[in-house]
């Protein structure tokens, strides 16, 4: 029997248990007693009680199986045949384990079909120790709460304290995960330190990580480039097309357009945060790149004009980024009292004088806050950079060249196959984590400005 | 001193020359002003529409496929294959061993001469295979077939389209050779189901997005597995019951930390965490699942405190009033309420897992995966890695292909967006 066909049964089980004791506390009246809880609390106890302890050894046990349905392998007598080396031994035992499940219809090694008897032999007793003990522990369970069921027995406050339980255990995963983010990346980075100085990953020019192998060759891993590169995209380009255009659309939609214009013209402008990234990549690889080169090539003359420009990606990363700049200032500029505008309409500005300079300089710290925002946002975006832009580490202000960023090296030194221990692999996590500590100062710095700069009207 | 007296003020003329062309300069700067605006606004959505057209122009053809008519009598190939051995319980190996692709080709030049065989799909012969093992009759005799013709088959149809490409000689040979076929009757166009219901392959023309749309459904069925529960239980619990503390803070300032933090870096966590410590499968549904809840449940938990926060207090007092536990108020009142908003919510959510794609790359999606993942750790692919993929292929037959795959999964967001803005207008409440 499988781990999901005992899960399922277990279920089945619990949801036998509620009925049978909401049955037995309802049945279960006697004269004059007021039943201190609802039957339904009852049958929740016992479900509860037996699904909970079960299901948690039957986690357990699917985790451990594994491990000594191996060592039992190994001990026994048709492992002594098994070679001495570490990687071709458990090659074998993989073999065997695929051949005894079945996921494998013959054996490559005629080792692996010796210890196939004992493997499937192994896993059939683990696997009846685990439905056995899986099912004791169901039944004891539920027999204890069962035996529980009387009409004074306070079942409410019990089911409703595991609930509280519940609750607290779910918020906890999100501090978890940061946790897990900050670990893995600060562990990984402190190892790629032991190997290259700090200095020379946040001071360096020189990025080829790809000359790193193993024959002691350790590549080089001068990070500037890929600042820089990621800067040029993220922060100067996509923000030269994002800042005029989201600021613009949000004073239009927000002041000039007619209420039925703005209703459809909103939602279409954030259709635009909506389309995945990877649509953008492949649209900025396929169309705007070539578009771009031919335009440096013929009309500018730039010759080394490259098809994979920092500016194709930029722009249509700005193009991306509209949305975020233009709700954000949407919601600042909404936010300025209404007698502001009206006191500077009524002194007979016109309405343009009056947004640039009323409403704009009084909802600038929101503004920015959302151009900071923006920014993050954009030097985290990874699949427009790996599409459109390059894989040349390029120290340069010319944007119609080629130039690359943290994100693409991110992706482009962990994907393919390689040890994970290499430098390469622990620089990405380096990577990783200086992208992870940047949006975040970002993103505090946004908050700050919000709330210390808005000035507090009214 | 003889000056001092200040001029009287007097009220402006506005009929001046002066005065007027000022005016006529501020009226003009309001227009231009405004003409930006609508500029910003016009060239955003008209980017937009850019974006859309060019999928649809390139995608379109991408759900179609060129088929081309084999007339196959295999008494005049080298197959030789016994009808009789098909009915035997060895069927399967007599089929697997017959070499019905050299059969393939050998039509194909009998057919259409020397190119003939070039004119056909790398792996149309596996039709021939698949209908003969359907129908053993087809051995004996002359049988037409339609097969997936090649790639350049598929550029003829297109005919004489104006491009560089479409200049050369040999596709202007086979634009003509297309034209005199399709004259014979011997080629059609039709709807491609292999499209839509195949896997990866490095043909163009025999490639398909079935299995990464299971992968996609299968990650997706995970992460709502996880996210959903997990940012429900996390909303209740900041918003009706965490008490005032560092504790509380702390959660609050992780989640709100996890909606910034960039999706690579979960691809990060996910590779270090889920394949590295726990030795999950590489690439496989489960652990995209899991990745993705990761990133997912933060969205979901804003979402859902915000819907939690509409639903007013006097709600509470009410069922508090009358003797339900703070547990009771929460089932029977809160949640009942504020369901449809945290339901827009995970939508909006998922919606965003579902065009995700870089955390999926790292942790190793990117495999070339030939057939529907059967389970949870089976290697897969998702839409939009698949799309990433194939964006990198060489082959020319792709490009209609990825923006195809490009249209399926815009009509999956645009559908699940749809079912958000629905339920949103339908249960939104005003209190």
């Amino acid at each position: 029997m499988t781990t999901f066909a005992l899960f399922f049964l277990v279920i089945g089980l619990a949801l036998i248990g509620w009925l049978a004791a909401r049955f037995r506390a309802v049945h279960q009246r006697p004269g004059g007693v007021r039943p201190h809880s609802l039957p339904g609390y009852h049958g929740w106890y016992v479900a509860l009680w037996l699904a909970i302890p079960a299901l948690l050894f039957l986690a357990l046990w699917s985790v451990l199986v594994p491990g000594l349905v191996e060592q039992s392998v190994l001990a026994g007598d048709a492992a002594r045949a098994l070679p001495g080396a570490e990687i071709e031994r458990a090659a074998i035992l993989s073999e065997a384990r695929a051949l005894a499940d079945g996921s494998l219809g013959a054996a490559f090694n005629p080792e692996a079909d010796a210890l196939v008897p004992a493997f499937a032999e192994a896993q059939r007793f683990y696997g009846i120790i685990g439905i056995v003990v899986t099912l004791i522990l169901a039944f004891a369970g539920g027999a204890f709460a069962f035996m529980r069921v009387r009409p004074d027995f306070r079942s409410r406050n019990r089911v409703e304290r595991l609930v509280m339980w519940g609750l607290l255990l779910a918020s906890l995963i999100a501090v978890l995960t940061t946790i897990g983010i900050v670990a893995s990346l600060l562990f990984e980075t402190i190892r790629f330190f032991s190997r290259v100085s700090p200095i020379e990953f946040i001071f360096g020019t020189h990025w080829s990580p790809q000359v790193a192998n193993a024959a002691g060759n350790e590549g080089s891993f001068g990070a500037i480039p890929l600042f820089w590169g990621t800067i040029l995209i993220g922060a100067i380009i996509a923000m030269i097309v994002a800042i005029p255009l989201g600021l613009m659309s949000a004073i239009y939609l927000t002041q000039y357009a007619k209420p039925r214009v703005r209703s459809v013209m909103k939602p279409v402008l954030e259709i635009l945060a909506g389309v995945p990234t990877v649509v953008y990549g492949y649209f900025a690889a396929l169309t705007v790149a070539p578009a771009v080169r031919d335009f440096a090539v013929n009309v500018l003359g730039i010759a080394s004009a490259s098809s994979e420009s920092a500016i194709a990606a930029g722009v249509v990363m700005g193009i991306m980024i509209i949305p975020f700049v233009s709700s954000m200032a949407d919601d600042s500029i909404a936010a300025v009292p209404g007698a502001m505008r009206d006191g500077s309409l009524a002194m007979g500005a016109t309405h343009s004088e009056t947004i640039k300079r009323v409403l704009v300089p009084a909802a600038l710290p929101g503004i920015v806050g959302g151009v900071l925002l923006a920014v993050s946002r954009a030097i985290g975006e990874t699949m427009i950079v790996v599409m459109a832009a390059g894989l040349a580490a390029n120290l340069t202000a010319n944007p119609f060249a080629s130039v690359t960023t943290v994100t693409v090296q991110i992706v482009q030194l962990l994907t393919g196959d390689q040890v994970f221990d290499s430098s390469k692999t622990l620089a990405a996590f380096a990577l990783g984590l200086v992208l992870f500590i940047v949006t975040l100062l970002l993103n505090i710095v946004a908050l700050q400005v919000v709330k210390r700069f808005r000035e507090a009207y009214e | 001193m003889t000056d001092a007296v200040p001029p009287k003020r007097q009220p402006t003329d506005w009929k001046t020359d002066t005065m007027q062309r000022r005016i006529r300069a501020r009226y003009r700067a309001e227009k231009r002003f405004r003409f930006a605006g609508l500029f910003a606004v016009v060239l955003a959505a008209g980017f937009l529409a850019f974006l859309i057209v060019t999928m649809v122009s390139n995608g379109a053809r991408g759900f179609t496929q060129t088929e081309i008519a084999l007339p196959v009598d295999f008494a005049a190939t080298d197959l030789f294959l016994d009808p009789q051995a098909l009915r035997g319980p060895a069927a399967e190996q007599a089929l697997a061993a017959a070499n019905f692709e050299q059969a393939a080709d050998q039509a194909a030049t009998a057919a259409y001469g020397e190119i003939g065989p070039e004119l056909l799909s790398n792996g149309a012969w596996l039709r021939i295979r698949d209908a003969v093992a359907a129908d053993h009759d087809l051995l004996n005799g002359e049988h037409i077939f339609w097969l997936q013709a090649s790639t350049d088959v598929d550029f003829g149809a297109r005919g004489d389209t104006g491009t560089r490409r479409a200049q050369r000689p040999e596709r202007q040979a086979m634009i003509a050779r297309y034209a005199a076929l399709n004259d014979a009757g011997q080629v059609r166009r039709g709807f491609s189901w292999t499209f839509l219901t195949a896997s990866d392959s490095s043909d163009p023309t025999l490639a398909g997005i079935w299995g990464a749309l299971k992968g996609s459904l299968l990650t997706m069925l995970v992460t709502i597995a996880l996210a959903f529960p997990i940012g429900v239980l996390t909303a209740v619990y900041l918003e009706e019951y965490a008490p005032r503390n560092r504790w509380t803070d702390l959660i609050e300032v992780s989640i709100n930390n996890l909606a910034a933090v960039p999706s690579i870096i979960f691809g990060l966590l996910g590779l270090a965490v889920f394949i590295n410590t726990f030795h999950l499968p590489r690439s496989a549904a489960i652990v995209g699942g899991l990745t993705l809840a990761l990133m997912t449940m933060p969205v979901i938990v804003i979402s859902g405190r915000n819907a939690i926060k509409s639903v007013p207090p006097s709600i509470r007092d009410a069922a508090l009033g009358v003797g339900a536990s703070s547990i009771q108020v929460l089932a029977h009142h809160v949640l009942p309420l504020s369901l449809p908003g945290i339901l827009t919510g995970t939508i909006i959510g998922m919606s965003r897992a579902l065009g995700e794609t870089a955390p999926l790359l790292l942790i190793g999606m990117r495999a070339f995966v030939a057939s529907p993942p059967g389970g949870l750790t089976d290697p897969a692919t998702v839409l939009p890695v698949q799309i990433f993929l194939w964006s990198d292929e060489l082959d020319p037959g792709f490009i209609e292909k990825t923006s195809a795959a490009i249209i399926v999964l815009l009509l999956f967001l645009l559908a699940m967006n749809g079912i958000a803005i629905w339920l949103r207008n339908k249960y939104e409440q005003r209190w």
